[in-house]
């Protein structure tokens, strides 16, 4: 309750509670500079970390050339690409074709803006948040920017004019916008347990006590992971990687690029990952919050993402593809079921246990109503399918 | 008139259009021979095209190209697939990207020159071509094998069936997404190649067993270095069981897809675990045991639901059985020759050649004119991991054979990818490709 009292007041940068003048401008201007270098350097360090984690994981070396142990093999490998010549294949829709690396990448760019990685810093009498922008739809810039990077996958893939990144575009549209419902269900979960759409105030409210006001002890563990799987799936990460699906589709939506517009699918695809774990942590690990040592909460920052991303790597290593109609089984029948039903019970019990537990029954009573459901669609379909085999 | 004889001859040697059109262009035939399995009829049987039903749909269908460079088609197989969305209505395999007319080779060769050319088609499991080519060229010949050559012949074949299922492990788990199970599988057959290494002196492509024996005798401490590899594989299994068959995503991939019923398999002449996977208990060791198969005890490991995850559980469970058969081998390997002492065929030791001017002769000639060998034809079938693997040798009396025909189990098995992959989505179509396990060296020859 405190929280969402505090949140009711809440205004965004402080910077800005002055007026806008010229140290305002200088200050917004290095912090837009500094994400754009954050997102870069994490990029090319992702790229490293998941190169080397999967070899070690797979009982190889990984890259070991290029820089000190082969750490600087990403950027060769940027620098290589942005030095070979961009064809634009012979059916392809030439301007569309062009412009959808642009459009899978900005998105990313742009969310990554309204993370917190700190608390407030004072700087030459300006105080002001370490993150570039604190808008009053905060979280709402994250839904946004993972729905428009599927026109960039989608485009991508139908503007290239070949049949395999057709597949993939399919592919792509399908399973990003089945799994946005679940990312906006568990979304709204955390808004409804912090009572604003500010990030900064989404971190503030798990700050304090240790551990337990992280909102993936508050929010009940199940949003948590519900979250994680969308987002991977929104992603296209292994093992949802359906749209590229390097054995099946050979590429998929990226098959024809060459030169910069497959640099900047690649880094959009690794920006994308390394936002969204930053997402995850905002959104259910406390963000820059740490169990000690508050001041130092850009660390504490990192550190969890790279958790969060090495557990992408682990999984990546580990497990095999879905398929395609398991996906989406996966994701209209369980995920989508089980965040609403999460989003209901936390809600309740927001207000007080009682409504809680009746919304945890009511959810549960739903669950078997809908298992009941599923269980009778397929056996009709199956005595259906059967009926058609028996009959002359 | 020769303009006339060319287009006859094209015609008489055309194997038909290897192009798969859309449902609508295609002819009516094309559409009843897909949907109706004629390679399932009994033989003396002709099909009557109309009896066979066949769906077709006005909407558009799309050709799917996939290979012959495909990062999940084992080589440079090209399998046309027609598709409705994702679902796969038709699939067509087109082979001969590797043809390199090895079996024409094999006739200009001579008998003991034969098996380092046979070796290089199934290149996965070089042993068991050298095996068949050596058993029909004995039998034709008929030479008797030493003991102790038999029981060598064993041990190395079912090393070899160990190291080949392990690099089947290995693409099956990266053509259904699992990348890091390649890397495992290849280093755990890197531990088998490194012991073909020692024995035969080469990793692939051994040359090794021959007519008439094997090339050398088992190295010093072979019985140590088979012990240790046999322990590896065992625990290793344990940890790919709890990487791969007991992960759900995987099983859920593998359950219930291309599926085969026993009746088509023996129907296409599948063999192998794709034929075993339908229920159907032949195992070329068990039922026309040659060697010595019929003095070690092993399990036929039989599927039932003929499924993907049937094939993937039979393999797993054979390279236990190898195992099991490798221990015994080692248990029981007697002393003895290792190659025939028949004069007709072995030339006379090293240091004969120096003392005897007979014997250089003799080495002389069997290296400039070969063995010549009566008359003939025999046919031979091993159990490779692929499936019945035989080969088929007419000999004309002279040193050189008349004709080498070899079985391939990947060429037969190849033809079940059809009714397999028919309906399903193109994943299993990956899926299914892989567990048939072609070695395209193998099926084009």
């Amino acid at each position: 309750m405190l929280a969402a009292v505090a949140a009711a007041s809440y205004n965004g940068d402080p910077v800005f509670a002055k007026g806008i003048t010229l140290g305002v401008w200088i200050i917004e201007l290095v912090k837009l500079v500094a994400v754009f270098a954050i997102i870069m350097v994490g990029v090319l360090f992702m790229v490293m970390y998941e190169r080397k984690a999967v070899a070690y994981l797979g009982n190889r070396w990984g890259p070991n050339r290029a820089g000190p142990k082969g750490w600087l093999q990403s950027l060769a490998d940027g620098l290589k690409l942005f030095f070979k010549e961009a064809l634009v294949p012979e059916g392809a829709d030439r301007w569309v074709y062009r412009a959808a690396p642009v459009i899978a990448m900005v998105p990313v760019m742009v969310s990554f803006s309204v993370i917190p990685i700190g608390d407030t810093v004072t700087v030459a009498g300006y105080t002001t948040r370490l993150q570039l922008a604190d808008p009053p739809w905060g979280i709402l810039v994250m839904l946004m920017a993972s729905s428009i990077s599927v026109y960039g996958v989608m485009l991508a893939g139908w503007a290239s004019g070949s049949k395999y990144p057709l597949i993939g575009a399919v592919r792509a549209s399908a399973q990003m916008i089945s799994y946005e419902a679940a990312l906006g269900l568990t979304v709204a979960t955390v808004v409804v347990l912090t009572g604003s759409l500010h990030t900064s105030a989404i971190v503030a409210a798990q700050h304090g006590g240790v551990l337990y006001h992280w909102n993936v002890f508050r929010a009940y563990g199940l949003p948590a992971a519900i979250f994680f799987v969308a987002i991977t799936a929104e992603m296209t990460r292994p093992p949802f990687d359906l749209v590229e699906a390097e054995e099946e589709l050979a590429g998929g939506y990226n098959m024809e690029y060459s030169s910069i517009g497959f640099a900047l699918f690649y880094l959009a695809e690794y920006a994308a990952l390394v936002t969204n774990s930053a997402f995850f942590v905002t959104l259910f690990l406390g963000g820059p919050d740490g169990p000690y040592w508050h001041t130092i909460g850009p660390l504490w920052f990192v550190i969890k993402v790279l958790a969060v991303l090495y557990v992408y790597v682990w999984i990546r290593a580990t497990l095999p593809r879905l398929r395609y109609d398991q996906l989406m089984d996966l994701g209209w029948k369980k995920l989508i079921p089980a965040s609403l039903a999460m989003l209901l019970i936390v809600a309740a019990g927001h207000i007080s246990w009682r409504w809680g537990l009746a919304a945890l029954s009511g959810s549960l009573f739903a669950f078997i109503l809908l298992s009941r459901a599923i269980e009778v669609g397929r056996t009709q379909v199956e005595e259906g399918a059967q009926a058609e085999l028996e009959s002359p | 008139m020769t303009a006339d004889l060319v287009e006859l001859l094209k015609a008489k040697t055309s194997e038909g259009a290897q192009e798969m059109l859309a449902r609508n262009e295609e002819t009516v035939r094309q559409l009843r021979h897909e949907a109706g399995g004629v390679l399932r009829l009994p033989e003396g049987v002709t099909l009557d095209y109309g009896d066979v039903d066949y769906e077709r749909p006005d909407d558009e269908t799309m050709i799917l190209n996939l290979g012959p460079s495909h990062p999940s088609t084992h080589g440079v197989l090209r399998v046309m697939v027609e598709i409705r969305g994702e679902q796969v209505l038709r699939t067509k395999p087109v082979i001969g990207y590797l043809h390199t007319g090895m079996e024409k080779t094999g006739e200009e060769l001579m008998y003991h020159q034969g098996s380092t050319n046979v070796t290089r088609m199934d290149y996965l499991s070089p042993f068991f071509n050298e095996l068949a080519y050596s058993l029909s060229v004995e039998k034709v010949a008929g030479m008797d094998l030493p003991e102790r050559a038999g029981w060598i012949r064993m041990l190395m074949c079912e090393l070899n069936r160990i190291a080949s299922h392990l690099l089947w492990l290995a693409t099956n788990g990266a053509d259904l997404g699992a990348i890091n199970m390649l890397v495992y599988g290849w280093r755990d057959r890197e531990v088998l190649l490194s012991f073909f290494e020692k024995v035969t002196g080469l990793r692939m492509n051994h040359n090794y067993i021959r007519p008439g024996g094997v090339a050398a005798d088992l190295p010093d401490g072979w019985r140590d270095d088979v012990n240790a590899i046999c322990d590896v594989v065992l625990r290793r299994m344990d940890e790919y069981d709890n990487l791969l068959t007991g992960q759900p995503v995987l099983q859920n991939r593998m359950d219930g897809v291309g599926p085969l019923d026993a009746a088509t398999a023996v129907g296409l002449g599948l063999t192998g675990p794709l034929l075993r996977s339908t229920g159907v208990t032949y195992d070329v060791r068990r039922d026309f045991p040659y060697l010595l198969y019929d003095q070690v005890d092993f399990d036929v490991i039989v599927g039932t639901g003929g499924d993907c995850w049937d094939r993937f559980a039979i393999r797993v469970n054979e390279i236990r059985e190898s195992v099991r058969i490798v221990r015994q081998v080692a248990k029981m390997m007697p002393k003895g020759d290792y190659r025939t002492q028949d004069k007709k065929f072995t030339p006379p030791p090293r240091n004969r050649i120096d003392e005897s001017m007979e014997a250089l002769i003799h080495h002389f000639k069997l290296f400039t004119e070969g063995f010549r060998v009566p008359p003939g034809d025999a046919y031979v079938p091993v159990e490779s991991p692929r499936g019945e693997l035989g080969c088929y040798i007419v000999s004309d009396g002279t040193s050189r054979p008349y004709r080498v025909h070899v079985r391939a189990p990947s060429f037969a098995n190849l033809q079940g990818l059809a009714p397999m992959a028919r309906g399903g989505f193109i994943p299993d179509v990956i899926a299914c490709i892989s567990s048939i396990d072609p070695v395209l060296g193998d099926v084009d020859r």
